[in-house]
C-alpha cells in the first residue's frame, strides 16, 4: 500500500502543481478580462461578432480551417507577422475574450487570418478564393470549398446578385445558362472572415510603428 | 520504496505455471484491444494517405466535403491516437501490470465491456469529424458528446490496471509499474479537465487555449510515454535476460518526467497571445526535460550495451530499441524547439508535424509494435507465422518513419525561415515546401506496406491452427538467446 500511495500522491502532486500553476494561474490573472472603452462614444473593443459571422465560425470549425491557419500575430521582431501585413499590433488575451471558441491555431501551411476582414475586405474575392482558390492564387495548395456553393440555372436573363463572376479564362466556369451561387453556409463563412479585423487599440496592445 | 531492479526470475517449474495462468488471464481482454488497434491502425493510416496527398494535390477527392483537409487529418489522428495507440498500450499495460504484480486478473470479462464501448465510443467519434462535428480543438477533435463513453470505459481499464496492481503477490515494485499506475492517474485529470474547460464550461479567451496544450502535450508527456517507457524498461532487460543498469536512475527518470513534463506543454503557444511568464516557465520546463531523457537513454543504453547482435535479432528488441534510440533523439529536439529563437523558426511550420511523428510513431508506435511481438505468442501459445512479414513491416515502418521525420524536419526549417522573411512571397514559400510535402507521400506509403504485413500476419496467427511448437519462437536471425 506505501508503494502505491507514494505513488498515487507524487502523481496527483505533480499533476496539480502543473495545473495550478499553467490553468489556474491563467484563469486568475486575467479570466475576467472585460471589453475595454477607449474614447467615450466609440463602442467597447473587442466587438461583439455579428450573428452571421458566429455562425460562419461555426462553418470554419467543423471544416477545420485551423489546420493550416492560426489567428495569432506576433509581436513586431518574432517572426515577420507584422511585415507580411497580418497585423498591424501583436495580439493579445483581451482580443479573444468574446469567443466561445478560440481559434489560436498552431499551423500556417496558409497566412495568419487575425486581421483577414482588414486585409482583403472584398466578399467576391472570398467566395471565388474558397470556390477554388487557384483563380485568386495561382498554385495555391489550400483545399478547395466548392461544396459550399451550388450551380444552378439562370432564371430569366440575369445572373442572380450574389452569382460568382469568373475570370474569363477559367476552365471550370458553369456551362452556358448556369451560374453559380454561395449556399447559406458560404454566405454565413465569408461574414465570418470579413469580420476579423484587429483594426483597433488596446491600452496594453498599441499599433507597431 | 521496496524495488528491485531485476526482474522475478521464471525458471522454476512452478513458476512457469503460473506466469502461463497470468499471461492467459489477461488474453480475452488483450486480444479484444490488438485486434482494435489493428483495425484502427490500417484505417488511421487510409485517412493519413489521403490526408497527406491532399496537402500537395487539393483537387484529390477536392469536392468531398466528408474528407476535406481539415476533417480527414482529424480523422487520422483520432484514429491513430485514441483508436491505434490507446488500444494497443491498454493491452499491453494491462498484461505488463499482470505480470510484474504477478496476479491474474480478476474478472477480465468486464474489460470486454470497456474496450467494446472504447471503440463504439470511436466511431461514433470519428465518423461525427467527418460529419460535420470537428470541433477543432486540437486532441479532443471528436464531438464532445462522446466524452462520457469514453471516459467510461478509461475509467474501467484504469480501475482494472489499478487493481490488479493492489492485489499483486510480488514483493517488488518495478520500475515499469510506477510508469503505468502514474499514467493511470494522470490522464483522467488530464481528460476531463480539458473536456470541462474547453468544452462544457469554456474557460475565458486563451486560457482555453492554455488548458489545450497542457492536454495535448500532456497526452503524450503523461500517458504515452510513461506507458511506453514501462514497455522499454520492461522488455529489454527481459528479452536480454540482464538486470536493467541502474536502479537510482530509473528512480530520478521517474521523478524527473513527472514533474518537468507537466509543465512543458505552454511551449506550443511561444510568441502567443498569454502572459509572458507562462512561456518562460514552459521553455525552462522542457529544457528541463533533458534530464529523464538523458538520464533513461544512459539506462537503457548501458543495459543494451555489447548485446547488439541480440537486439537485432529479435522481433521485439529490434523494434523497441528503435524506439528507445527515437525517443532520446525526439525528446532533445522537442527541448531544442521550445528556445525562442529556435521556436520563431518552427512554430507554425510542417517541422512540428515531423516532430509530433518523431514521438508518436517513432518511438511509441514502434515501441508498441515490439511488445505486441513478445505478448502475443504468448497469448496464444502460437508463433507468428511468417519472418519475412515482420522483416516487411520493420523495414516498412523503419524506413517510412525515417523518410518522413528528416523531410519534414528540412522542409518545416526551410519553410519557418522562408516565413520569417518578408522578402518570400508567401506563395512561393508554400510551393517550397512541396518536394517534401511529396516525401511525406511517399513515407506513407512505406508505412501503409509495413502496417499491411503485419496486419497479415497478426490475423494470420490469429486464425491459423498451427501444430503446437512447431517450431521456436520467430526470430529474424538464428543467435544463442534464452528468452526471446
Ligand atoms: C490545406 C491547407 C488549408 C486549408 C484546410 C485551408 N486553407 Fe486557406 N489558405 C491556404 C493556403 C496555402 C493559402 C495561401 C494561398 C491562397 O491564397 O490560396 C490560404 C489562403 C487563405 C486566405 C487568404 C489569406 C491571405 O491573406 O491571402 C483565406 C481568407 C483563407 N485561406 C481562408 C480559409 C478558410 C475559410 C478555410 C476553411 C474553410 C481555409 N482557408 C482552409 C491553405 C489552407
Amino acid at each position: 500500500m506505501k508503494d502505491l500511495l507514494t505513488i498515487f500522491f507524487g502523481a496527483l502532486a505533480t499533476i496539480l502543481f502543473s495545473f495550478t500553476g499553467i490553468v489556474m494561474m491563467s484563469n486568475i490573472q486575467y479570466g475576467r478580462l472585460e471589453p475595454i472603452v477607449l474614447e467615450e462614444g466609440e463602442p467597447a473593443y473587442p466587438r461583439t461578432p455579428s450573428g452571421e459571422a458566429m455562425q460562419g465560425k461555426e462553418v470554419y470549425v467543423d471544416l477545420g480551417c485551423i489546420y493550416c491557419h492560426s489567428q495569432q500575430v506576433r509581436r513586431k521582431g518574432f517572426g515577420a507577422d507584422f511585415e507580411r501585413g497580418w497585423g498591424d499590433r501583436q495580439s493579445v488575451p483581451r482580443d479573444y475574450i468574446l469567443q466561445k471558441r478560440v481559434l489560436l491555431g498552431t499551423m500556417r501551411t496558409g497566412p495568419d487570418l487575425m486581421n483577414v476582414g482588414d486585409r482583403i475586405p472584398t466578399r467576391d474575392w472570398h467566395h471565388l478564393h474558397l470556390y477554388d482558390p487557384k483563380i485568386t492564387s495561382p498554385g495555391s495548395i489550400m483545399s478547395p470549398f466548392a461544396f459550399l456553393y451550388k450551380k444552378q440555372k439562370i432564371q430569366g436573363d440575369e445572373l442572380s446578385p450574389n452569382a460568382l463572376t469568373f475570370p474569363p479564362d477559367y476552365e471550370n466556369a458553369p456551362e452556358e445558362g448556369y451560374e453559380v451561387v454561395p449556399t447559406e453556409r458560404a454566405h454565413v463563412l465569408v461574414e465570418y472572415l470579413l469580420s476579423l479585423k484587429l483594426d483597433y487599440e488596446l491600452p496594453e496592445s498599441k499599433f507597431a510603428e | 520504496m521496496s524495488t528491485a531492479t531485476t526482474l522475478e526470475p521464471e525458471t522454476q517449474k512452478q513458476e512457469k505455471v503460473t506466469l502461463f495462468e497470468i499471461d492467459q488471464s489477461t488474453r480475452q481482454a488483450a486480444l479484444l484491444f490488438f485486434t482494435c488497434s489493428l483495425v484502427w491502425l490500417m484505417v488511421g493510416t487510409l485517412f493519413a494517405l489521403i490526408a497527406s496527398v491532399k496537402l500537395h494535390h487539393p483537387s484529390f477527392l477536392g469536392n468531398v466535403e466528408m474528407l476535406t483537409f481539415g476533417r480527414a487529418r482529424s480523422a487520422h489522428l483520432n484514429s491513430v491516437a485514441f483508436g491505434w495507440a490507446n488500444n494497443a498500450i491498454f493491452g499491453i499495460l494491462l498484461w505488463l501490470m499482470a505480470r510484474l504484480s504477478q496476479q491474474k486478473l480478476q474478472h477480465g470479462g468486464l474489460l470486454l465491456i470497456a474496450g467494446l464501448f472504447w471503440n463504439i465510443g470511436l466511431v461514433i467519434g470519428v465518423t461525427g469529424i467527418l460529419n460535420g462535428g470537428l470541433t477543432s480543438v486540437e486532441w479532443l477533435e471528436m464531438p464532445r458528446y462522446v466524452a462520457p463513453l469514453l471516459a467510461f470505459s478509461y475509467a474501467l481499464i484504469s480501475i482494472w490496471g489499478i487493481l490488479a496492481f493492489i492485489h499483486r503477490r510480488s514483493h517488488h515494485v518495478y520500475v515499469s509499474q510506477w510508469y503505468i499506475l502514474a499514467a493511470l492517474f494522470w490522464f483522467p485529470w488530464l481528460y476531463t479537465t480539458a473536456q470541462t474547460m474547453i468544452m462544457w464550461a469554456p474557460a475565458r479567451g486563451t486560457v482555453q487555449s492554455i488548458t489545450n496544450w497542457w492536454f495535448g502535450h500532456n497526452v503524450l508527456g503523461l500517458w504515452y510515454s510513461p506507458l511506453a517507457l514501462a514497455a522499454t524498461y520492461y522488455f529489454i532487460p527481459k528479452v536480454l535476460g540482464r538486470p536493467i543498469h541502474s536502479y537510482y536512475l530509473s528512480v530520478l527518470g521517474f521523478w524527473s518526467l513527472a514533474l518537468f513534463y507537466n509543465w512543458a506543454g505552454v511551449h506550443h503557444l511561444v510568441g502567443g497571445p498569454i502572459p509572458i511568464w507562462l512561456i518562460s516557465a514552459g521553455i525552462v520546463a522542457s529544457v528541463m526535460m533533458v534530464i529523464p531523457v538523458v538520464v533513461t537513454a544512459i539506462n537503457h543504453h548501458m543495459t543494451v550495451v555489447g548485446s547488439f547482435g541480440h537486439v537485432w535479432a529479435s522481433p521485439t528488441l529490434r523494434f523497441i530499441v528503435f524506439g528507445a534510440m527515437s525517443y532520446t533523439l525526439a525528446s532533445l529536439i522537442g527541448s531544442a524547439m521550445a528556445l525562442r529563437e529556435v521556436n520563431q523558426v518552427t512554430h507554425f511550420t510542417h517541422l512540428t508535424v515531423g516532430h509530433a511523428h518523431h514521438g508518436v510513431y517513432a518511438f511509441f508506435t514502434m515501441v508498441c509494435f515490439g511488445s505486441i511481438y513478445f505478448i502475443m505468442p504468448r497469448l496464444l501459445q502460437r508463433e507468428w507465422p511468417s519472418a519475412a512479414l515482420i522483416h516487411i513491416h520493420f523495414w516498412g515502418c523503419a524506413l517510412g518513419i525515417t523518410l518522413m521525420v528528416v523531410a519534414l524536419h528540412i522542409g518545416g526549417w526551410i519553410q519557418g525561415m522562408q516565413m520569417n522573411n518578408p522578402e518570400v512571397l508567401f506563395l512561393e514559400l508554400m510551393k517550397n515546401t512541396l518536394p517534401y510535402l511529396h516525401a511525406r507521400s511517399a513515407s506513407g506509403i512505406l508505412l501503409f506496406i509495413g502496417h499491411t504485413a503485419f496486419f497479415i500476419n497478426f490475423f494470420w496467427m490469429l486464425f491459423k491452427k498451427q501444430p503446437k511448437d512447431e517450431h521456436g519462437p520467430t526470430l529474424f536471425s538464428e543467435v544463442e538467446t534464452q528468452n526471446i
